[in-house]
Order: C-alpha cells, then sequence, then structure tokens
C-alpha cells in the first residue's frame, strides 16, 4: 500500500503531462488546468501523509524497487525510490510550492493560447523533480536531473517564437550540460570507487575511506560541477538570469523554488562524502560565498524586476552552498525550504506586477502601485522582509543558522555573509521602493489598466505569505527556546556527516551578538534604501543616460556574458567553422561525394558492354561459366 | 558386362566434343535457326552423358532424364521455332545480330 503510494507520486504528474501534452489541445481552459493542477495536488496530498507518518515515527526510511533499469555486466541499476526524512521535505516543498505555483499560473496563464501545452510541461517537470528527490541512487537522481533540465528548456523557450527566449533556453541548456558532465563523471567514479550507485551502498562504503581521500574528493568535486550548473553558481551562473525569459510562474518554480536547488539537495544527500573531504567542502563554501555576494551586487543595479530576482536567488543559492560548505546541511536544507516559500512568492508577486502592468517588467515605470494592488503589495513586503533576515520572518532563521556556523567554520565566509545580506536587504526594498511606493511612472493606458489579480492568483500569494511569515518556526534554534524542529528530523540523514565533521558550537550569548548584527545591518540597509528611493524619489538612471564607471561595469554585470561571449563562445564558433569548411566539406562531404561519383564513372564505362548485342552476351556468359569450372579445378 | 564394353571415358570425349561444337556455334553463328540446333547440340551431348553414365551406375535415374530432357526440348524447339517465324515475318531475316534492339 505503502509502495504504491510511492510509485503514483511521480505517476500523478506524468498522467498530468500525457492527458495535456497529447489531448490538450481538445480541452476547455478549465479541464486543462484542472488536468495540470489535480495531480500535483493528489502528489502533494500522498507527500504529506509519507511526511506525517515518517513524523510519527511509524516509519523510518522506505525504499521501494520498482524494477531493474540497467543490467550490465557488474551494473545492477534498480530503478528504485527513497523516502526518508530529507526526500520527504523535499517533496513537501516541490509538491506544495508547485501545486500552488500550479493554481497561480491557471489565472496568470490565462490568456495565453498554448494553455494545455503550459500545463503539460511544467507537470512534466513535476515528475523529473520528484524523481530527481525520489531517486534511492544516482542514477535514478540523474536521470531526474537531466529531465528538469529538459522542462527547463521547453519552458524558458515556451514562447519559441521570440529567438531571444529560444536563445535563452539554449543557453540554459547548454550550460547545465556542462554541470552535467562533471555529475556524469563523479557518477562513473563513484561506481568505479564503490562499485554501486545506490546511497546505501556508497555511503557504507565511503564510512571505510579516510578523511581527505583522493577519490572521495575527485567524486565531491566532479558532484560539486554538476551543482554548480544546476544551481547556477560562479562561474555557470549566466543562464539563470536569462532563463528570466520564460513566463514568471516558470521562473518561481523552476528558477528559484525548485530546479535550482537540486544542486544543494544533492550535496545534502552525498553529505558524507562531503564531510570527508575538507578540501571539497572548502571549495563549495568559497564558491558559495562568492556567488552569494557577486550576484547580490549585480542585484542592486537591474531595472528589470525578474532580473532582480534572479540575482537574488543565484545569491540565496549561495548561501545554501556556503551552508553546505561550513557543514550546516540541516541549515543549508532549512535556507532552501524558507527559499522556495518566500522568492516564489516573490516572483509570483512579481508576475501580478507584471500581469497588472501588462506586461512592463522595468521598475522604473513603476511605482505607486500599493494602492492598486494591495493583496500584491502586502505579500511582497513579507516576502521583502523575509529575504531580508528581519525576524520573526522565515528569512531571517535560516539565514541566521548559516551565518552562525560559517562564523563559527571560518570568519571571511561569514563576512561574505554578512556583506551578501546587506545587498540582499538593499536590493530587495529597492526594488519594492521603486515597484510599490511613489507616483507611477508609466503610461495612462498602463496606469487605467491597473488592477489586482484574480483570486486564483492572489489566494496562492497569501498562502505562500503565511508560510514566509511562519516558515522560520519549523527551524526555531534553541537560543529562543525553540527545539529545532526541523534539525531534529533530518537528524537521521545528516547524523553520520555531521558526526564526521565534529562542528563547533556556538556559545547562546555569540548566537545571539551575530544575529543581533546581522539584522541592525539588514535594518539599516532597508532605512537606507528607503532613504534613497522613497523620501529622496530616486529613479534609477535611463538607459541612454551615462553612467559612472563602477555603476556601469556592476549594470553590465561585470561583463562576465561578453567575456564567455568572447574568450569561450567565439572561440568555438570560430573553431566550428574550420570544421564546418575544411572537416565536414572537405573530408565527409568529400568522401561521400567520391563514392558517389566513384559508381557513376565505373557505371559509364561498363554500360558500354551492354550494347545490346546477344552474342557479346552469349560469349560473355561462356567465358564466366569456363572461368566458373576453371576456379573449381585449380581449388 | 563383358570385355567388349566401350570404356566410358570415350562417351565423355564425344559428349565434351559435341558440347563445345554447340558452343562454339552459338558463340559465332549468326543465323539463329543454326544457333537454335546447336542449342539442341548441346542438350544431346549432356544426354549422351546422362545416358553413359546411367549404364555405368547401373542406375535408370539418368535415362529418365534424358526422356525429360527430350520432351522438353521438343516443346522448346516447338516454342522457339514459333517465335523465328515470327522474327522471319517481321525482319525478313533470320540473322540475331538485326535483332539488337532488345535493349533500353
Amino acid at each position: 500500500m505503502m509502495k504504491l503510494a510511492v510509485c503514483l507520486l511521480p505517476l500523478f504528474p506524468l498522467l498530468g503531462f500525457l492527458l495535456n501534452g497529447l489531448a490538450g489541445r481538445k480541452f476547455s481552459k478549465n479541464i486543462a488546468a484542472l488536468t495540470g493542477c489535480l495531480p500535483v495536488l493528489a502528489s502533494f496530498v500522498i507527500s504529506l501523509c509519507l511526511f506525517i507518518q515518517l513524523l510519527k515515527g511509524e516509519i523510518t526510511v522506505i525504499t521501494v524497487d520498482c524494477f531493474d533499469w540497467l543490467q550490465a555486466g557488474g551494473l545492477s541499476v534498480p530503478f528504485s525510490f527513497l523516502i526518508d526524512p530529507l526526500s520527504s521535505v523535499m517533496l513537501l516543498v516541490v509538491t506544495g510550492v508547485g501545486f500552488l505555483i500550479h493554481v497561480y499560473s491557471a489565472g496568470y496563464m490565462h490568456d495565453d493560447e498554448a494553455f494545455a501545452r503550459f500545463f503539460a510541461y511544467m507537470n512534466l517537470f513535476i515528475m523529473f523533480m520528484l524523481l530527481l528527490v525520489l531517486g534511492n541512487n544516482y542514477a535514478v537522481m540523474f536521470c531526474g536531473w537531466e529531465g528538469v533540465g529538459l522542462c527547463s528548456y521547453l519552458l524558458i523557450g515556451f514562447w519559441f517564437k521570440n529567438t531571444a527566449y529560444n536563445n535563452a533556453a539554449k543557453k540554459a541548456f547548454i550550460m547545465n550540460r556542462i554541470g552535467d558532465l562533471g555529475f556524469l563523471l563523479g557518477m562513473f567514479l563513484i561506481y568505479n570507487t564503490f562499485g554501486s550507485l545506490s546511497y546505501k551502498e556508497v555511503f557504507e562504503g565511503a564510512g571505510r575511506f579516510t578523511s581527505g581521500t583522493p577519490e572521495i574528493t575527485a567524486i565531491a568535486l566532479l558532484l560539486f560541477v554538476g551543482a554548480i550548473g544546476k544551481s547556477a553558481q560562479i562561474p555557470l551562473y549566466t543562464w539563470l538570469p536569462d532563463a528570466m525569459a520564460g513566463p514568471t510562474p516558470v521562473s518561481a518554480l523552476i528558477h528559484a523554488a525548485t530546479m535550482v536547488t537540486a544542486g544543494v539537495y544533492m550535496i545534502a544527500r552525498s553529505n558524507i562524502l562531503y564531510a570527508l573531504s575538507p578540501a571539497a567542502m572548502g571549495v563549495v563554501a568559497a564558491v558559495g560565498a562568492a556567488t552569494a555576494v557577486f550576484a547580490a551586487t549585480i542585484g542592486l543595479v537591474q531595472n528589470d524586476i525578474k532580473k532582480v530576482l534572479a540575482y537574488s536567488t543565484v545569491s540565496q543559492l549561495g548561501y545554501m552552498f556556503v551552508a553546505m560548505g561550513v557543514g550546516a546541511f540541516t541549515g543549508g536544507i532549512f535556507h532552501l525550504v524558507t527559499h522556495a516559500f518566500f522568492k516564489a512568492l516573490l516572483f509570483l508577486g512579481a508576475g501580478s506586477v507584471i500581469h497588472a502592468m501588462g506586461g512592463e517588467q522595468d521598475i522604473r515605470k513603476m511605482g505607486g502601485l500599493r494602492k492598486h494592488l494591495p493583496v500584491t503589495f502586502y505579500t511582497f513586503l513579507i516576502a521583502a522582509i523575509a529575504i531580508s533576515g528581519i525576524p520573526p520572518f522565515a528569512g531571517f532563521f535560516s539565514k541566521d543558522e548559516i551565518l552562525g556556523y560559517a562564523f563559527a567554520g571560518n570568519r571571511l565566509v561569514w563576512l561574505l555573509g554578512i556583506l551578501g545580506s546587506v545587498l540582499t536587504a538593499f536590493y530587495m526594498f529597492r526594488l519594492f521602493y521603486l515597484t510599490f511606493s511613489g507616483k507611477f511612472r508609466g503610461t495612462e493606458t498602463q496606469l487605467s489598466h491597473l488592477h489586482e489579480s484574480p483570486k486564483i492568483m492572489t489566494v496562492p500569494l497569501v498562502i505562500l505569505a503565511l508560510l514566509s511569515a511562519a516558515g522560520g518556526f519549523i527551524g526555531m534554534p534553541a537560543v529562543f527556546g525553540g527545539t529545532h524542529f526541523l534539525a531534529n528530523f533530518l537528524s537521521p540523514v545528516f547524523a553520520e556527516g555531521a558526526q564526521r565533521l565534529s562542528l563547533p558550537e556556538l556559545s547562546h550569548g555569540m548566537e545571539l551578538v551575530l544575529m543581533a548584527v546581522a539584522v541592525f545591518i539588514a535594518a539599516a540597509a532597508i532605512l537606507y534604501a528607503r532613504n534613497v528611493y522613497v523620501l529622496k524619489q530616486g529613479v534609477p538612471a535611463g538607459e541612454q543616460d551615462e553612467l559612472p564607471v563602477l555603476h556601469r561595469l556592476v549594470y553590465r554585470k561585470y561583463y562576465v556574458d561578453e567575456l564567455y561571449d568572447k574568450i569561450i563562445v567565439k572561440p568555438l564558433m570560430a573553431l566550428s567553422g574550420v570544421f564546418y569548411s575544411f572537416l565536414d566539406i572537405r573530408v565527409i562531404d568529400g568522401l561521400v561525394n567520391f563514392s558517389g561519383s566513384l559508381v557513376l564513372k565505373t557505371s559509364s564505362v561498363l554500360r558500354k558492354t551492354q550494347a545490346g548485342t546477344i552474342g557479346f552476351y552469349v560469349f560473355a556468359m561462356v567465358i564466366g561459366v569456363i572461368l566458373v569450372l576453371l576456379y573449381n579445378i585449380m581449388m | 558386362m563383358d570385355n567388349f564394353q566401350i570404356p566410358v571415358s570415350y562417351y565423355l570425349v564425344l559428349s565434351v566434343l559435341l558440347f563445345s561444337i554447340g558452343v562454339m556455334g552459338v558463340l559465332f553463328r549468326r543465323n539463329a535457326i543454326v544457333i537454335f540446333m546447336c542449342i539442341e547440340l548441346m542438350l544431346n551431348a549432356v544426354n549422351l552423358l546422362l545416358a553413359a553414365f546411367s549404364v555405368l551406375h547401373g542406375d535408370t535415374g539418368g535415362q529418365v532424364f534424358v526422356f525429360f530432357i527430350m520432351a522438353v526440348a521438343a516443346a522448346e524447339v516447338a516454342v522457339g521455332l514459333a517465335i523465328l517465324i515470327m522474327i522471319y515475318r517481321n525482319v525478313k531475316s533470320t540473322d540475331i545480330n538485326i535483332l539488337n534492339k532488345l535493349k533500353w
């Protein structure tokens, strides 16, 4: 019964995908929306039941072997699922937030002609994401990993008539491939080292290695390359801001709440491997911290509402990797969960704003939306406070847990984390004030068109706002008299990794001081943003305006895209040009044309023998017979 | 049998000679009727060989084959001559080199 339920988890969205994908054209919009939302709801209900059973302790771990997937030589990979506290938390996030976003999409995408196709892709995405978090071995995880990449591609390029969107989709797909190569190599190395891909055997095998073994470090680093690609860290982060070409619910679901956190999940899942490799942990923390600050600085000056949120996502993912890198596995997953709530809310709120503005995404043309979009305004405010780390909203608890561990582990990482959180608070409230306060800066038509979104869109916003406000209490630290429910719940998964790391404990007093520092400077950043954008009514410079050098550098995203274009894309294009004009045209085409012309030339000689003279035919036949006879005699 | 029996090699040689004459005729003569007769000659060379081996091995199967070949050859001659007559009616000749229009 339980096993059936687990198997049904990914099958429901698959069914939704098949129905909407194959017969969607015939469905009315309401039917298509129901076909899209109900399977996700069903999966959510199952996830909730599993979660409750785990919580009550009725079950600890379930593994479900569906069938033998790969069987070759010594390699045997069953298609099996694993339910444990970690995957259960991920299931709740994916299906829960996923369901809310599906409902929202039913309103947001209502006027799109490819409505059913949208839901088909979204369901396919949920299916692959469930495979990713449910997999009981690296192969099934990889299957989901690739699948979500595919769905991301399909949904970024959802409006495929626009070339720029298609290019963004291709960029995302190709950059993910680079990371996936790392994941794949890591998988090969895991198989080579442990002789198996299943989590249980790998982690038990890893227990026999001592800390710092080169194989383990190599595996951890290769897997991290995969995570870099999927979770948009330096140096492979540039696809994520471009991925905002997709519809806004897609940005919320795939490029904020779920898919991009897959890398974090993967590292949390492999926590023992990382715990055994201090070097890899160091790299993870360094990349995470660098990304957290780097992306946040770019977010400071962007003027596209979704671009700001995209860089914010990259930055917050950096925090999660910092958590992984300093050994705060629970903290990372905690931040993943709270981030899923408030970032999905921010994106959906942005979607609501864009909806009201008739497709306008430039915050310089917004302003004063507070009275027109009250629900969006309040929910967006809650999310902005949550992400800025102001207590008692969700982001505060998760971010401060990470910063606490970072402080205990490495002061420099902590400093970068604090810097990132100042920047986060500033760009978030810059976005917030420019959008909602002051006077409206758009056109007259836009002003007359302004309206609050329909119920179907605002209800998910309100639910997510409640989660963003209260979600932090699942990880209430001991210093506030909490028990940190999430840490206890996840402890079976992280026990071994944490035990090997033997993390230093912070005293409660120190913890409080750190929290006070973080909150104080975040509040200062918010007040500064208020000063600049509310009191002084500042508006970012227009597209034509001359910017100071540093500002222009950041506004142009440090010219990283241009740099990649110069050092990677252009040389690759030139190289493929050479291959095309030489290898393809000369060698390959040459061979093909040569074989064709050889046949043609030979036959033009031989056809002269077929002149219709019967005598010659008979003669040839006799000669042939004699030759055959001679051959037989000789042999 | 007795000592006056002709050795089988004689039959072989005769048969090869007849067959070769037939082949040469088919190859080098241009008159369709002569070619036709040469084909018959080849058939009969084979018949001779079959009969000779049949006696040598004391197996009547070979002679049965000879009868079959004769019957088939007779039928073939009937059809072939009919074709020849039609050709002659059309081109007033039995020279096969005139019939080189049977090509694409």
